[in-house]
């Protein structure tokens, strides 16, 4: 049952690793001369390579605290899965670990709907979906899957 | 700056600030003649204030105040302020001076003159017919008022005002921008969404652990009033188990 345990933590890191990379790395949309993210516009055109920060829209600046919050919520069940593992009573599940990591699912999913259907305001239509971008849609079944293990596992002693 | 200091110090040691200084002298070598350490250590204190505050570069310098950056909405009115700060009382021939300078060109155009205790607004530049002077000169304010913003407006305004004697010092700049509507600000909704999601977390956790509290408080008196000491002897019985790696199972 050891493999189990380690099974669901990896499968948790995994998620937050793909969350993190998802927010940060500047892929949402990509094109051959420039790519953008959540953050900047950086393009190579005119020889250099310069970035410039987004124009501040409504919509974008929901889609980046959605994904800031998915992270904070998938750390914060992550800690409370270790919390959790030591003080749970014998036969009890991980309800609040489970329910942080669904919540975390749920802030990936409504921000990557936003991006997508707020992107054709931004996006050249030249401009297609970069791996950043798809790591996001992928991150939030691997969370929730995540999640919902929690929620069925229960504590043996 | 020591040519400040020492200019000032020569400049302003009045007759009155002598006297003060050699007041608080004597009370502090009385007072240490006669043993009492409070009192010493308190005019001490008072006359290292005295020195210090006498001894700021008090320089005749004037100090010119405009915000830095004005966002406005075309077809709005935009107030831009100007006071100053200046040591010496508010003269009647303070003057006050706004010019304005287009983005983008070289040269700046004067747009309002205060003087002589009136005001003389544009009648011939870009701001003819829409500038109006609201300040208050006897309060140190020197603000304008542009109606009916444009494009055409976007630019740097310098306000340069003097107080006869202090006539040395910088005029400020305030820069004028006009927009069609008016941004928000990067990071605004970002934050806010944040901050309201995380409230709420707590705000739950404080609450749910509040009713833990007080269910179990009157849990506890209910059972102290029932049963008096004997419900304590069956809590000591639960014992801690030594933690070892902790197994886990899956079961729907």
């Amino acid at each position: 049952m050891l493999i189990l345990l380690c099974g669901i933590i990896f499968l948790h890191v995994a998620a937050l690793a793909l969350l993190f990379v998802s927010t940060i790395v500047s892929a949402w949309t990509v094109s051959p001369t420039s790519s953008a993210d959540l953050w900047v516009n950086c393009s190579s055109a005119n020889g250099g390579y310069n970035c410039d920060t987004l124009e501040t829209g409504v919509w974008i600046q929901a889609v980046q605290a959605l994904m800031i919050l998915s992270i904070i919520f998938s750390f914060l069940s992550l800690f409370l899965f270790f919390c959790q593992l030591f003080t749970l009573q014998k036969g009890g599940r991980f309800f609040l670990t489970g329910a942080f990591q669904i919540l975390a699912s749920l802030f990936v999913m409504s921000g990557a709907i936003i991006y997508t259907v707020m992107s054709p305001e931004w996006v050249p239509p030249t401009e297609s979906f970069g791996f950043a971008y798809i790591l996001a849609w992928v991150a939030f079944p691997l969370a929730f899957i995540s999640g919902l293990i929690y929620v069925i596992l229960r504590k043996r002693e | 700056m020591p040519l400040d200091l020492t200019h000032s110090l020569h400049s302003q040691v009045s007759p009155s600030l002598f006297l003060s200084l050699v007041l608080l002298v004597s009370a502090l070598s009385q007072a240490a003649r006669r043993g009492r350490q409070t009192e010493a250590m308190l005019t001490l204190l008072v006359l290292t204030a005295v020195v210090l505050l006498s001894a700021a570069p008090r320089s005749d310098a004037i100090v010119v105040y405009t915000g830095w950056e004005r966002h406005a909405l075309v077809g709005s009115d935009v107030r831009l302020s100007c006071s100053f700060f200046s040591w010496r009382w508010t003269s009647e021939d303070v003057t006050f001076s706004w010019s304005y300078r287009p983005d983008g060109a070289k040269d700046s155009i004067s747009i309002f003159h205060y003087t002589g205790g009136a005001p003389y607004v544009d009648n011939k530049g870009p701001f003819r017919d829409r500038l109006e002077f609201v300040g208050n000169p006897a309060r140190r304010d020197g603000s304008i008022l542009i109606r009916n913003l444009d494009f055409s407006d976007n630019g740097t305004f310098t306000c340069d005002a003097k107080n006869p004697p202090d006539i040395v010092g910088r005029p400020s700049s305030v820069r004028l921008l006009v927009f069609e509507k008016v941004p928000i600000q990067a990071g605004v909704i970002t934050g806010a969404i944040i901050g309201v999601v995380l409230g709420l977390l707590i705000l739950v956790v404080a609450i749910y652990y509040l009713m833990r509290f007080l269910v179990a408080r009157r849990v506890f008196s209910l059972s102290m009033s029932k049963h008096g000491k004997k419900g304590k002897g069956k809590e000591g019985s639960q014992q801690r188990q030594k933690p070892k790696v902790p197994l886990v199972y899956l079961s729907f």
